[in-house]
């Protein structure tokens, strides 16, 4: 699984870097920097977490 | 804009164009013959040749043909093509004259992707303003095929809005749906949901052109020139110092030099040069005689030849100037929706501007330089990554000149009139 942002609907609330602080930082307008690799197993279910908590509907998450 | 080739066996798009009248159909066809019928070429050989020749799109992104035109086939619904002939790089050249002296060729490519993907209906996508020529000229082809018989397809014209982001190809399927000229995220591609949630397939008019020779020649004559990788030939909008500026058709993998000795060879010495357009990379002028006009070469230099413009800048220009102007441009052309592009882009606008200025704060050659690291990939488009790339190279390419504008404020040539063209704005801000 890999997280993927989609930047047209990401409003910068930056819940997601709050959630997943491993795998995503913030720049310094708010907007999240995602670690583009897999995610490992150990984090999917945070990963999970920070999708469903955007305000937006902007974190994805996708299976390849 | 003066046009000619470099090879022997060149010129093949641009066979004809010294005499008129290639723009009429029959001439094209004394020229060119006509195209092989269905029942000798169907869609899926088509698909098939064009992967044995190896065409790659020509809008900049270099993408094989082949895989998007599979694609739209494979995708359920009733297929569209747009031949997009929306350039809206300001420095290119190469799609316009296409559109304006050899419609037919891009027609018939446009009448064979549509046989490829089985589409009954193709758009053809031009220029609003700048595409005057473009729309007259498509206009008096598509009569004369509907009198001549020649098509089974649809042609529609649709004038483009006059952005940058105007032949994105999210971007222009937006506008014929109706909407803004602004790039949509992926997934859905189009070649899955386009135009009017068909699946469309997006292709530039010169790969289009290309189309209509390789499916009258086939695959081998393509790449009788060309290098393996890269076969056939391409087209390139040489600019800037050089004696006779214009559109050439080239083999791919000329020597850089001898193209520019086509182009009538420099205008004296050069500081260096733009390749790839606003996207490009800026390259120092003494890698000229290592170059070679492919992507394989190019990519050793992290430059990439995407929509084949290619800028000698004189030694008399200031590079900081010239790199500003367009980065400011850029910026003021992000389609304003994503935040990374609408903040990132312009501080980098403003801190360039600053240091030409020479008020910069300290830091601000750091600045930049993260913030062209962590721009790219993060855009629904790739504007962030094109402006990041051309400002790093930029930098990387003429760090004197940053470092002496930063200290000490414009130069002598800041002044002189620019060399790389910045559109007026078209829409109001």
């Amino acid at each position: 699984m890999k997280l993927r942002v989609n930047p047209i609907k990401c409003d910068a609330h930056g819940l997601c870097a709050e959630l997943l602080p491993e795998w995503i930082r913030l720049d310094e307008w708010g907007y999240p920097i995602i670690n583009e690799a897999q995610i490992p197993r150990e984090l999917e279910a945070h990963a999970r977490r920070a999708a469903d908590a955007c305000p937006t509907l902007a974190l994805l998450l996708t299976r390849d | 804009m003066s046009t000619a080739s470099v090879d022997i066996a060149l010129p093949r798009l641009l066979t004809g164009l010294s005499q008129p009248g290639m723009a009429r159909l029959a001439r094209h066809l004394d020229v060119h013959g006509s195209l092989p019928a269905p029942a000798a070429l169907d869609g899926p050989a088509l698909i098939e040749l064009a992967e044995r020749a190896k065409l790659r799109g020509r809008g900049g992104a270099r993408f094989p043909a082949a895989i998007k035109m599979r694609a739209v086939r494979a995708s359920r619904g009733r297929a569209i093509v747009v031949a997009n002939g929306c350039e809206s790089e300001p420095m290119s050249a190469k799609d316009a004259l296409l559109l304006a002296e050899l419609p037919h060729l891009v027609l018939d490519g446009a009448a064979l992707a549509a046989r490829a993907v089985g589409a009954e209906h193709v758009i053809v996508a031009y220029e609003g303003r700048r595409g005057s020529d473009s729309r007259q000229s498509l206009e008096h082809a598509l009569k004369e095929r509907r009198a001549a018989g020649v098509d089974s397809v649809r042609f529609e014209l649709f004038a483009a809005a006059e952005t940058f982001l105007t032949g994105q190809e999210t971007s222009l399927v937006s506008q014929i749906n109706g909407g803004e000229p602004r790039p949509t995220f992926i997934p859905p591609r189009p070649t899955q949901r386009g135009v009017r949630r068909r699946p469309t397939l997006v292709q530039n008019v010169e790969t289009l052109a290309h189309l209509a020779l390789i499916a009258r020649h086939g695959a081998g004559w393509y790449g009788a020139v060309g290098t393996d990788d890269e076969p056939g030939s391409t087209l390139v909008t040489v600019l800037g110092a050089v004696n006779a500026p214009g559109v050439y058709e080239i083999e791919c993998g000329t020597a850089l030099e001898s193209l520019l000795a086509a182009a009538g060879g420099l205008r004296g010495a050069i500081a260096g040069l733009l390749i790839g357009g606003y996207f490009g990379s800026w390259l120092p002028a003494g890698v000229v005689a290592e170059l070679a006009v492919c992507d394989a070469s190019l990519a050793r230099h992290d430059a990439a030849l995407g929509c084949g413009v290619l800028i000698a800048l004189p030694s008399g220009a200031c590079p900081v100037a010239e790199t500003v102007r367009v980065a400011i441009y850029l910026a003021t052309e992000t389609a304003n929706q994503c935040g990374p592009c609408v903040h990132g882009s312009a501080a980098i606008a403003r801190t360039l501007h600053a240091i030409a200025e020479g008020s910069a704060a300290p830091g601000a050659l750091a600045d930049l330089g993260r913030w062209t690291q962590s721009l790219p990939g993060r855009g629904a488009c790739h504007l962030p990554d094109g402006l990041a790339h051309f400002v790093s190279t930029a930098l990387r390419t003429f760090p004197a000149a940053f470092d002496d504008h930063a200290r000490h404020g414009p130069c002598e040539s800041c002044g002189a009139p620019a060399l790389l063209h910045i559109p007026a704005p078209s829409r109001p801000r």
